[in-house]
């Protein structure tokens, strides 16, 4: 290399560090994508809260872009790739199926900071983070099985994956956990949102008996159905009150804020690292919506003290003895379920009825 | 005239496009360039298009045959999914032992898994007379479901923690990239001899000549003697035939693996295209171009402007809505006609 070579490379790199020193003139542009229409309910319209919170707490020091119904597939690779590529610096990737487009486009573009929720990859700017769902359905086992008089509760379910797993099994072990003989029915809708055939498994629910429903998807059918049919239901990701004001118990949401906050903060002061984060009660990831008049204080006071216990990890919604449905020992007494086996969780607890999808 | 209907729906649905964006408060010259202008500003963004296009091309291409004999193909999502499944298939078992002709079999194995699902549909047609739009569309359902099944059961990936999808394939088992540092493959010129040999086929074949007759006169087609069941049979392979293809491009470019959703609606979109180009193979590779300009678009626009995702719908909408509009008022003269008397009398009595 010349001499002249060497003196450009010199100036390019101080003016490379006094622009690093230099207070960020330009607001720090942040990326979402997002699976779904935001909507007014359900798992994206909560990260939109998140980001709206985010421009509020932040103002003109970031500027938030999100592409909203970018579908899982061929898609979300380019709309990864545009965002990194149009400067935005940190980029939040919000569904599962975002897993491989992004750690593909994360090669191309060392500098921005990707984060992909609910995935298992990481890279070195590749991070990911999750919630503990399952602690909220413990607490909404709870509630439903207080509330229920039948002792059943329906359970409309999107895919058996382990995730969903987790919820219906710490819901059931949560309603157990106050009417030992309570039981939980499961219709699978193949689908995170089809309102009409949420709607129908919600029905066939009810018929069956049962006068509490829970779902693992994103509409808002199962509570209208329930308000309809005069039962209750329990709301997912959002607080969906006031599609249902009788029936609507309470809602097992997630609330993305602080853990924005938190990251976008680090950003702004060049420190975020990719993160690693399966967060629960305790990070305030996982909340219940405030409670229907019909919920007496008793029950309110029995889920707070649970709530507490998860945070301070005196109570597990999967602590020993757990029994799968056929009666085999998962987890002894006295201990804990770990999460690496939580995170492939394949079967049916104690108490729920009918048989798993086959493989 | 009939050729410049689609350039008239164009310039009708900027034309509606300004009026609206002013409505929503938002710069109109901006708003369309984002559209229109700003995806295809880069050599990515070029590259990108003609990916999005290639699946739209191949099955509004394929699909334009039989919808010229009038078959009714609605099910190509079905048979897309079906392609990606059997050339997919071929992937997973061919892990390891990679060679040159695995690609190759996997093309084969995608067009054939897409005929033999239309075959289904073909075959209940012309022995029982079922309606080709309601079986190919519910065989939609049972392709989506069957999909599923693998992905959740026997070829999930075991390293995947219980995630519905498979393993990713082998990088020698997907198509090459044609512009190193974009994602644009093989697979679009395999989208370009589709369109070569469907045009071949409609304009210089005997058998497509056949099936437009049949199309526009089924009566003179069978007094001709041409084969209503051959053209029935055709029609339908060739839509599932370039759908499988479409699909198993899908998987092994830019997808990689099979995952549940492997396409955001192609077999259902490419119907638009194939009208909006006319049934004609080159008209739906132009139409292809623009429909996959008006996704962009929409991302480029929500990006930049922070407009809905639903705008993108809207302007699909306004496109095809317009397009047909033109068409019969291109075809038909409208006349306020004066109703006779009497029935006039008796409907203001009814009234």
């Amino acid at each position: 290399m010349s001499t002249r070579k060497w003196g450009a490379a010199l100036i390019g790199a101080a003016a490379l560090a006094v622009a690093g020193l230099a207070p960020a003139a330009q607001p720090l542009k942040i990326g979402f994508v997002y699976v779904s229409p935001v909507g007014d309910a359900g798992w994206t319209y909560q990260h939109d809260l998140a980001r709206r919170a985010l421009e509020k707490q932040y103002g003109d020091k970031i500027v938030t872009k999100y592409v909203e119904n970018v579908p899982e597939g061929a898609d979300a690779e380019r709309v990864i790739r545009e965002l990194a590529a149009s400067g935005h610096e940190l980029v939040f990737t919000t569904s599962f199926g975002y897993m491989n487009p992004t750690i593909k486009v994360a090669k191309s573009f060392p500098k921005v900071l990707f984060e992909h929720a609910t995935g298992y990859k990481r890279a070195k700017n590749v991070g990911t983070y999750n919630a503990r769902f399952y602690e909220g359905r413990y607490l909404a086992g709870i509630v439903a099985g207080k509330m229920s008089k039948s002792g059943t509760a329906g359970y409309v379910a999107a895919f058996p994956i382990p995730e969903v797993l987790q919820g219906i099994n710490a819901f059931t072990r949560g309603m157990r956990s106050v009417n030992p003989k309570a039981q939980v029915r499961v219709v699978w809708v193949n689908s995170w949102y089809d309102p009409g055939r949420e709607r129908e498994a919600a029905m066939a629910l009810i018929s069956q008996g049962a006068d509490v429903l829970m779902q693992h998807t994103d509409s808002t059918a199962p509570v209208q159905a329930a308000e309809e049919k005069g039962v209750y239901a329990i709301g997912y990701h959002s607080d969906m009150s006031k599609y249902g004001p009788k029936a609507h118990l309470t809602a097992s949401t997630h609330d993305w804020t602080g853990f924005y906050g938190k990251l976008v903060g680090e950003a702004l002061a060049g420190k975020a690292q990719p993160t690693n984060i399966w967060g629960g009660i305790r990070d305030g990831m996982v909340k219940m919506a405030p409670y229907n008049p019909a919920v007496p204080q008793d029950v309110r006071d029995l889920v707070a003290k649970a709530a507490a216990d998860i945070a301070a990890g005196r109570l597990h919604p999967f602590g020993g003895p757990v029994k799968d449905q056929g009666g085999k020992e998962r987890v002894p007494a006295g201990k804990f379920m770990p999460d690496d086996q939580l995170a492939v969780m394949d079967y049916y607890v104690e108490g729920v009825q009918g048989q798993l999808p086959k493989k | 005239m009939r050729y410049l209907s689609p350039l008239l729906a164009a310039a009708l649905t900027i034309l509606v496009g300004y009026a609206l964006f002013s409505a929503l408060g938002r710069d109109p010259l901006a708003a369309l360039h984002a559209f229109f202008v700003r995806p295809v500003s880069t050599a990515n963004g070029v590259a990108e298009l003609l990916l999005k296009a290639s699946p739209l091309m191949m099955i509004a291409t394929g699909l334009a045959l039989g919808f010229r004999a009038n078959v009714w193909n609605i099910g190509a999502e079905g048979q897309l999914i079906l392609g990606a499944i059997c050339g997919g298939g071929v992937a997973l078992h061919l892990e390891g032992a990679a060679s040159g002709w695995g690609l190759a079999l996997m093309v084969v194995a995608g067009a054939l898994g897409g005929m033999a699902w239309a075959a289904i549909p073909a075959f209940l047609r012309t022995r029982f007379n079922a309606s080709e739009i309601l079986t190919s569309l519910m065989l939609t359902y049972v392709a989506a479901l069957l999909l599923s099944y693998l992905v959740h059961g026997p070829w999930r990936d075991p390293q995947g923690f219980n995630f519905p999808q498979s393993r990713m394939f082998d990088d020698a088992l997907l198509f090459p990239l044609l512009v190193e540092g974009t994602r644009l493959n093989a697979s679009f010129l395999l989208a370009l001899a589709v369109v070569a040999a469907g045009w071949v086929f409609v304009h210089k074949s005997f058998l497509g000549y056949q099936m437009r007759v049949a199309g526009l006169a089924d009566a003179a087609a069978r007094y001709a003697g041409f084969s209503a069941t051959r053209t029935v049979w055709i029609g339908m392979l060739a839509g599932g035939g370039a759908a499988g293809l479409a699909g198993l491009a899908e998987v092994a470019g830019p997808i990689g693996q099979l995952t549940p959703s492997i396409s955001p609606g192609y077999g259902f979109a490419a119907i638009i295209v194939a009208f909006v180009g006319r049934l004609n193979p080159v008209g739906c590779a132009l139409a292809s171009l623009l429909m996959s300009l008006l996704y962009l678009g929409g991302e480029q626009a929500q990006m930049e402007l922070r407009l809905p995702a639903a705008i993108t719908g809207l302007f699909q909408g306004m496109l095809l809505f317009f397009l047909l509009g033109a068409d019969v008022l291109i075809n038909f003269r409208v006349r306020a006609l004066r109703r006779a008397g009497p029935a006039a009398a008796s409907a203001g009595q009814a009234a």
